[in-house]
């Protein structure tokens, strides 16, 4: 995190292209100062002293949840009517490079 | 081509095909050949409220390799979100492993013997496989890309190497023995297509590290490194430098071409799957998996010379693939002979398999037939010539091998009179030889060697041998007097 000196443009247009959005320049302008209020807000986090507190990754205090490696009904064909476009069987999507 | 200065590390990706379901879902892993989207559900595709729930087979496959490449399981283990937006994940994100950010794979380390030389491993982990992508209409001209999720979410081991290859043989290698280790855990079948593919990373003395994308077989990376080596080399002599950069290989045009990508480690911001709960292999579960354990090419070679008095060399050719090691030793179980068995294998089988670059698995003859044609050979009914040409018969049709000598007329010829026969025409037709003969019964090997090509080996050695000299001091009696 930035913390107090901020986001600036050019890392917002480098997250926008990471999410494969395009921005006017009227929304990045929109979007820097959003971005940067929400980062200051959650920057209060910092000031909490962590100091030798391990870090936890998962809040339910349990382990090892398995299945067995035993085939299911996949549900294909509901699953494939949720896919906004297909073609045939398969899921057109935007092509990307 | 072995440049001072070449390193080389290998990014390796199995599919434990041994596996029924995908990692995190019930749907079934048996894609192949079948139609678009038929093995897709409400967890591989992401729908919200949905959990993936963690295979149990899978953890221990990739345990069993883990111990088979000497590394150190982990304790406890997390999944972490590798977060980008393309369309082979339908999630935006795939559930790998992670080696930083408190993230532990499920091993470390380990060790992997080539030709005399340890490749170190730096880590194994599990993750998702992505779906496929293919284009419409045509690859140039498309602006859109068709999904086949069916591959999304099947579970891949990923194996990280230290850069400690020096020239593509030697990644060959390692990558025929990993292959070899996981067939012989019986994990991962290499021979099923797109089940191993990998990345690799190179640089030259004087370069900076440059990384090759989707090398989607183990055949091709020889070829894709020697093409990037020579690159670099080129670069580095007209004193342009190597700056770092990830490429692809373009298997049609044999090249690597720069990707020029944008994203970095961070810009995939990976933090642990919430939706997975740790999980934490005990001292306990991995000493029952090492009991377990089948047994593993090193081992398997150093029976093989101790069992079959095999030579180390033999023993290491035959253990390098465990389908070839298992048709020698189904042959040596049909009979007591496993050097001549070896030799066969080694000096006739390989190189067809080689020639015709078809795995030994589409081999159309059993250990049986092979067995069946040493016998023939061994008992005289056939010579050793014939042997191998009925060998490659069988090779070709998948023919018993009586069937194929029955056929072809190739039975070793005992008939005394049909010897006789040949050995007057052939003494006929080569009168100087036979003149010298006379003299210096050595020369008499040289009319045996025509004769036995004039009729494609098939007499019968002794009987054409004691004919031959039978009629030579005939001849020989009749010029004295
Ligand atoms: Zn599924």
């Amino acid at each position: 995190m930035k913390g107090k000196e901020g986001i600036s443009r050019k890392e917002i247009e480098h997250i926008a292209w990471l999410a494969r959005v395009e921005l006017s320049k009227k929304e990045l302008e929109v979007f820097s100062k959003q971005l940067n209020e929400i980062l200051a807000y959650f920057a209060k986090i910092d000031e909490v002293d962590t100091e030798g507190i391990p870090p936890s990754h998962h809040v339910l205090d349990f382990s090892n949840v398995f299945r067995e490696d035993e085939v299911e009904s996949s549900m294909s064909e509901e699953s494939l009517r949720n896919v906004p476009q297909t073609k045939g069987r398969f899921v057109r999507a935007p092509r990307m490079t | 081509m072995k440049a001072s200065g070449t390193r080389i590390g290998l990014e390796v990706h199995c599919q434990l095909t041994n596996l029924k379901t995908k990692l995190f879902c019930s749907c079934s892993s048996d894609y192949r050949g079948k139609a678009p989207n038929i093995y897709i559900c409400p967890i591989c595709m992401g729908m919200p409220g949905t959990l993936p729930v963690l295979n149990k087979k899978a953890v221990e496959d990739a345990m069993m390799v883990a111990i088979a490449l000497g590394a150190k399981i982990s304790g406890e283990m997390l999944f972490f979100r590798k977060n980008y937006f393309y369309p082979d994940m339908p999630k935006n994100f795939q559930i790998s492993q992670y080696d930083k950010a408190g993230g532990v794979p499920l091993a470390l380390g380990g060790f992997v013997q080539i030709d005399g030389k340890g490749v170190r491993i730096r880590r194994i982990q599990l993750e998702e496989d992505p779906g496929k992508l293919s284009y419409e209409g045509t690859i140039e001209s498309s602006t859109h890309t068709l999904v086949d999720y069916n591959r999304a979410g099947i579970a891949l081991i990923e194996i990280v190497t230290e850069p400690d290859m020096s020239s593509p043989k030697e990644a060959r290698l390692f990558l025929e023995k990993l292959r070899s280790i996981l067939e012989h855990l019986g994990v991962s079948d290499g021979s099923l297509e797109g089940s191993m593919r990998c990345d690799a990373n190179i640089s030259l003395k004087g370069g900076k590290r440059v990384e090759v994308k989707n090398i989607s077989s183990f055949k091709e990376v020889e070829r894709a490194l020697s093409f990037e080596i020579t690159r670099q080399k080129s670069l580095i002599e007209r004193g342009l430098g190597v700056g770092q950069e990830t490429r692809h290989w373009d298997e049609v045009r044999r090249i690597t071409v720069s990707l020029r990508t944008k994203e970095e480690e961070q810009d995939y911001r990976y933090f642990p799957e919430p939706d997975l709960v740790p999980f934490v292999i005990t001292e306990e579960q991995t000493r029952d998996i090492e009991r377990r354990m089948p047994e593993l090419p090193d081992k398997r070679r150093r029976r093989f010379i101790e069992q079959y008095h095999l030579l180390p060399q033999s023993a290491e050719i035959l253990t390098r693939v465990k389908a070839i090691a298992d048709f020698f030793e189904g042959c040596a179980k049909l009979y007591n002979k496993p050097i001549d068995i070896s030799n066969w294998v080694i000096g006739e089988l390989l190189p067809h398999i080689r020639d015709k670059s078809i795995g030994i698995d589409e081999l159309r003859i059993t250990p049986k037939h092979l067995v069946d044609i040493l016998k023939l050979m061994d008992d005289g009914t056939i010579s050793r010539e014939t042997a191998r040409f009925v060998l490659q018969n069988t090779l070709s049709t998948g023919k018993m091998p009586y069937e194929v000598i029955e056929e072809r007329g190739v039975k070793r010829v005992v008939d005394r009179d049909y010897v006789k026969k040949m050995v007057e025409k052939v003494l006929e037709e080569h009168p100087r030889a036979v003149k010298d003969a006379l003299v210096d019964r050595k020369v008499a090997n040289y009319l045996m060697g025509k004769l036995m090509k004039m009729t494609e080996g098939r007499l019968d050695p002794k009987l054409a041998g004691e004919m031959i000299k039978r009629r030579l001091s005939e001849l020989s009696k009749s010029a004295t007097f």
